[in-house]
């Protein structure tokens, strides 16, 4: 079945109603995303589809036809979040890692505080007590754009 | 995994019609939405079933459109999709109140106003809405559509009135006149399973809906009859009590859902007073 | 002192107390790291176990009702060895033999090479049942039994001027890692080799060694990167290996064994519930007279470390207060459960909740409030615990006391808040670092440093399980020896290129395994003369140090009489908390939770505020939500969505302050951080939902029991 996944478009043998989760860990043999639970309450298996978190623990395979599927593998362009990740203490025995940081991925180049617990909310952690991954994810926020300055006489500079 | 997934198949329609076809022809035949509930059930041996329709490519159950005096919703529509369209935000703000205590952001994604309704749990978060807004169900199948208010749906635990040829194709809503209001109790801040859940209008006729209170969603014509008569709220809340039937289960006890149901019917008419904003 | 810290940044060998970079960070950030079901091998086989139904009773028979054509099939007939789990004492089998004390106790192992084969197995057991008992008050079987006696009881009870009672309960918890226990054992060349998720790998070598009747060299346990432990993965992975290993020899196939959650969260250890009675002697003015308190812990069906949880859970009992007469008695019992085992904090956050929510209750019938009433009790530099340990100068409790009181305006914001739906509560405890009494000197720890061609290569099998051991221990190495931080390897803990370091538990990594690195270091410092390792490598080749563990002089301990130094050091902490109490439905919601702790020197300041943090928020799980419910002996919420852990919308903000009061012995002066949070969370919560007029003496604190505790008051 041809879906893309990690930005290139592939063809995967596997039984329909398989789980994502272990089409990516054992077919695709992409094992960063984890079983936590497979339940749906953990979120340690969080992958995007479409450009939406879900848990491939609870996604047959067959409804990824012609889906773009992003596994942490494939997280490009959010490298400031990971070393984010790294230098804060967002990450300690890393097994919520994966899905974390793609769940983080799909909040937006710049969520406040609010955004990013109601965003987290399906994506346990029971090292960090959460707080350093605020940190992690407020300080990779993309900065905004300094203003352009005016000078004295109001142009541009 | 404890389900031998090598065991089942899957079956594609083709499209809407197709799919219909084909819940005709086969008995047994599960159909599938957003599958947030499958594996938990398959694993838990509650779902025995080894064949199974994906409607998930069916882009015309996905709709959220007005039509007329309604607005329709078809079934597919996911809990995000509810949370973003500004059509729901208008008609059935307390749709999207409930679609946003639906577990956490990757349920929202994928889990769908049909599967909620179809699963018929008691403790499902958008079906006190659905009741409050006298909403009805949309069936079809291959020999034609029909409408069932949803308040008639259930005939028991898990139980609907559904034929076994017959999909939900969506909801239609009416208009809802008075003022909209909900809240969800649960085990904990988020991803939570409810232990009291209730949606309410505050009209002339208030209309009131619970779920965790008994084994369907449930109204409580008793205690609307009260405040639609002016009973005072204590009253009508003494009347509540005695109209529900929760239990002791694994999440809380049957006194304290009662309780909190009388606690839940005060604050949904001292909050939705005239003059006071709620939406 | 900053200035001199900031000069020092430059140089990148001299990096404790800098926030150098995790060892294993862009692994884990990548989805690069490993963990045991990530891993594959030819050939493999996926096992599975049998369990009881019944609580107590016997075996009559046991049938295989499927086809079993390419299964493996183990039972305790198969065991080379002795058919035990190796830890304390000699009593739980590794599969049960005629007779089962517990629910899911193990009976049979499977394996086979087709997962979904194991789906078709069915085995019937036609059992005699016994009638269990399960409330640990009706256990006829003590594990242990210690008391702890101090001055006179009798003369202190004679001296107070009111005496106040207390019974307080605190339930089972469960680790929840978030990674399932899971092993992988591979035969081969006589002997066995066994990777997996787990804190203990010479805990796990000893006992293969006994299970399989292997000499030690033939066995080798290899820790994988591991998604958390908390003290769960410390004695449970010897009954995982077991099996794995079993399976492994028989069948002569590598052999695959990972828990999915439910059987992991019905199956393996738990938290010890505990029922603690105060009886307290004090004066009109609030100072403890005389302290008599009895402990009553739930073991579950076998003794695992339960002796060692009931000690730890005594020694903490008092609280961190100065009192002449002093008696703590406690039981550890049996009951047909599962068996309980280590989790953070080892008895403590069990006798210290009580302790804690007993203060405030002292306090209250004193008029005097929660800090007045701890800082007249405070332990301070010269007073002696209920051992007759005396508290070295720069220890005690009250700087921390007084800086939490201090941060958080308690006084103020209490008054504030009167009337008010928030409240504020306190907690002032402590956790001895290291094992108890002379448990560091039994275990004998020891540490290797090889000099490689571009550094060096750290030998231990102190383990990584999150909280950061790997980079911490890389830090003191590289600031004790003078080099890059860098060119210190950490490779994984192994058995057979690593000596025995003692358990990554009891708060000892940094402080005891630290120290032996700090030491090794400069030894090996002292020997290259000042040439760099490179150079020496040219020069001379390979040189490898190795240090044991000598206890630091001065210290006794006398383990019949319990008496004497219990800890070489204690981390001393004060938590405040804030809750909202929604009084109609019992929702109770923390805000904010500021800790204030000595743990020494920190050596890593990210990774010791984010043991903190954690710590917190399991405590925070511990006080309000996380409830195990328990029917038959059984686990009935065995589920993620029914066993309910902290989401970001349960969690408070929590703000952490470190004092730093350097330990002599310690690594660079560190004590011990990882069980320390786990103390002092719920009785700060507790103790604010009390202020709030619900009077709660059990966790967790769930609304219902909340709601009942306001309808009382």
């Amino acid at each position: 079945m041809r879906f893309t996944l990690n930005g290139r478009t592939v063809d995967v043998r596997a039984h329909p109603m398989k789980r994502l989760l272990d089409v990516l860990r054992e077919d695709c043999h992409l094992t960063g995303t984890k079983e936590g639970c497979g339940e749906g309450e953990c979120g340690a298996c969080t992958v995007l589809v479409d450009g939406e978190a879900v848990n491939a623990c609870l996604v047959p395979f067959a409804q990824v036809r012609g889906a773009r599927v992003t596994t942490i593998e494939g997280l490009r362009g959010r490298r400031r979040l990971q070393e984010a990740f790294v230098e804060h203490g967002g990450a300690q025995c890393g097994i919520c890692t994966p899905g974390m940081i793609v769940a983080a991925a799909a909040l937006g180049r710049r969520p406040n505080l609010d955004d990013i617990k109601t965003g987290l909310a399906g994506n346990l952690c029971r090292c960090t007590g959460y707080s350093g991954i605020y940190r992690a994810i407020e300080a990779a926020a993309v900065p905004l754009r300094p203003a352009r300055r005016r000078g004295a006489r109001g142009k541009r500079r | 995994m404890r389900t031998a997934i090598s065991r089942l198949s899957l079956v594609e329609p083709r499209s809407l019609r197709h799919a219909l076809r084909l819940m005709r022809d086969e008995a047994g035949l599960v159909p599938l939405a957003g599958c947030t509930d499958l594996y938990v059930a398959l694993n838990d041996g509650a779902l025995r079933a080894t064949r199974f329709l994906n409607l998930w490519p069916i882009e015309e159950l996905r709709v959220i459109e007005p039509r007329g005096p309604v607005l329709f919703i078809g079934a597919l529509a996911t809990y995000s999709s509810l949370i973003r369209s500004a059509d729901v935000r208008r008609w059935l703000p307390m749709l999207v109140s409930a679609a946003r205590e639906v577990g956490g952001r990757q349920v929202q994604n994928r889990g769908t106003l049909g599967g909620n309704i179809a699963n018929g749990s008691p403790a499902g978060d958008t079906l006190p809405v659905l009741a409050a807004a006298e909403a009805t169900v949309v069936l079809g199948s291959a020999t034609g559509t029909r409408r069932v208010p949803f308040t008639a749906f259930y005939k028991g635990y898990r139980t609907t009135v559904m034929r076994a040829d017959e999909l939900i194709l969506g909801i239609e809503v009416p208009e809802v006149e008075g003022r909209q209001w909900f809240c969800k109790v649960g085990t904990r801040g988020a991803q939570a399973i409810s232990k009291v859940v209730m949606a309410a209008v505050r009209a002339p006729h208030p209309r009131v809906a619970l779920g965790s209170v008994a084994p369907t969603v449930v109204r409580v014509p008793k205690t609307e009859a009260a405040l639609t008569g002016g009973a005072s709220v204590d009253d009508a809340r003494t009347i509540l009590m005695s109209e529900i039937a929760p239990i002791d289960d694994i999440r809380s006890t049957a006194a304290y859902r009662r309780h909190v149901a009388g606690v839940l019917l005060g604050r949904f008419w001292e909050q939705t007073a005239a003059g006071r904003p709620v939406y | 002192m900053k200035g001199a810290r900031k000069a020092h940044a430059t140089r990148a060998t001299a990096v404790v107390g800098h926030p150098v970079r995790r060892k294993d960070g862009l692994d884990k950030v990548t989805g690069a790291a490993r963990y045991i079901d990530d891993l594959v091998l030819p050939g493999l086989l996926y096992g599975t176990t049998i369990r009881s139904t019944i609580p107590r009773g016997e075996i009559a028979s046991v049938h295989l009702d499927f086809d079993t054509t390419g299964f493996t099939i183990v039972s305790a007939r198969d065991i080379p060895g002795k058919n035990v789990v190796s830890l304390i004492e000699a009593d739980q089998p590794s599969l049960a033999d005629g007779r089962v004390e517990h629910v899911g106790e193990a009976i049979l192992l499977l394996a086979h090479a087709d997962k979904e084969r194991l789906l078709d197995v069915r085995v019937s057991i036609d059992y005699r049942p016994a009638s269990p008992v399960f409330e640990p008050e009706l256990s006829p079987t003590t594990f242990k039994e210690i008391t702890i006696a101090k001055g006179d009881l009798g003369r202190g009870f004679a001296e107070a001027d009111l005496v106040v009672e207390g019974e307080y309960r605190t339930g089972h918890q469960e680790h929840l890692y978030i990674e399932t226990n899971g092993v992988l054992a591979v035969p081969g060349d006589g002997g066995i080799t066994v990777h997996g998720s787990l804190q203990c790998p010479y805990y796990v070598h000893r006992a293969l060694c006994e299970l399989l009747s292997l000499p030690e060299r033939k066995v080798r346990v290899i820790q994988t990167e591991t998604g958390g432990g908390f003290g769960g993965k410390e004695d449970y992975p010897s009954v995982l290996a077991g099996h794995a290993a079993l399976l492994a020899l028989k069948s002569g196939r590598p052999v695959k064994m990972v828990y999915d959650r439910a059987e992991d969260m019905f199956a393996t250890t738990k938290r010890h519930p505990a029922i603690v009675r105060h009886r307290t002697g004090v004066t009109r003015d609030g100072h403890l007279t005389a302290i008599d308190i009895e402990v009553l812990l739930d073991g579950g069906a076998y003794v695992t470390l339960s002796p060692v949880v009931l000690s730890r859970g005594l020694l903490h009992a008092t609280g961190p207060y100065r009192c002449d007469h002093v008696r703590v008695h406690g039981r550890v019992v049996k009951t047909n459960t599962p068996p309980n085992g280590a989790f953070r904090g080892f008895g403590a956050p069990q006798t210290q909740f009580a302790a804690e929510v007993h203060m405030d209750r002292i306090g209250e019938q004193l008029g005097l409030d929660p800090i007045q009433v701890r800082e007249r009790n405070a332990l301070r530099p010269g007073d002696t615990m209920a051992t007759g340990q005396r508290i070295e100068a720069n220890g005690g409790a009250l700087r921390v006391l007084r800086e939490a009181a201090r941060r958080t305006r308690f006084r103020q914001r209490r008054r504030a808040l009167r009337g008010t739906d928030r409240g504020l509560g306190v907690a002032l405890f402590f956790h001895g670092a290291g094992f108890t009494g002379s448990g560091e000197v039994k275990l004998r720890s020891k540490a290797t440093l090889e000099l490689t061609r571009r550094g060096v290569r750290v030998g231990v099998t102190a383990t990584e399980i999150g909280q950061g051991a790997r980079t911490v221990l890389a830090q003191i190495v590289a600031t004790a020896l003078g080099i890059p931080y860098e060119h210190v390897e950490m490779p994984p803990a192994d058995t057979s290129l690593a000596p025995d370091s003692g358990p990554t538990v009891a708060s000892r990594t940094t402080m005891i395994v630290g120290r032996l690195l700090e030491l090794a270091a400069r030894d090996l410092k002292r020997r290259l003369r000042g040439r760099t390792p490179a150079e020496s490598w040219r020069a001379h080749g390979p040189i490898s140090v190795t240090k044991e563990y000598t206890p630091p002089p001065g210290l006794t301990w006398d383990e019949e009489q319990y008496v004497g130094d219990a800890y070489g050091t204690w981390a001393w902490a004060c938590d405040v908390a804030e809750v909202e109490l929604d009084r109609d439905t019992g929702i109770v919601r923390p805000l904010r939770i500021t800790s204030v702790a000595d743990i020494g020197r920190v050596i890593h300041p990210v990774m010791a505020r984010g043991q903190m943090e954690g710590g917190t928020a399991q405590a925070v799980g511990y006080a309000l939500t996380e409830e195990v419910v328990m029917r038959d002996g059984r686990m009935a919420n065995a589920q993620l969505t029914n066993y309910l852990i902290p989401t970001t919308a349960d969690t408070p903000e929590i703000d952490v302050v470190f004092v730093e009061r350097p330990y002599r012995n310690g690594a660079f002066g560190a004590k011990g951080v990882g069980e320390l949070p786990m103390d002092g969370g719920a009785p700060a919560i507790v103790n604010a939902l009390r202020s709030l007029g619900a009077d709660v003496r059990a966790v967790p604190a769930t609304p219902e029991r909340v709601l009942d505790a306001l309808s009382k008051g």
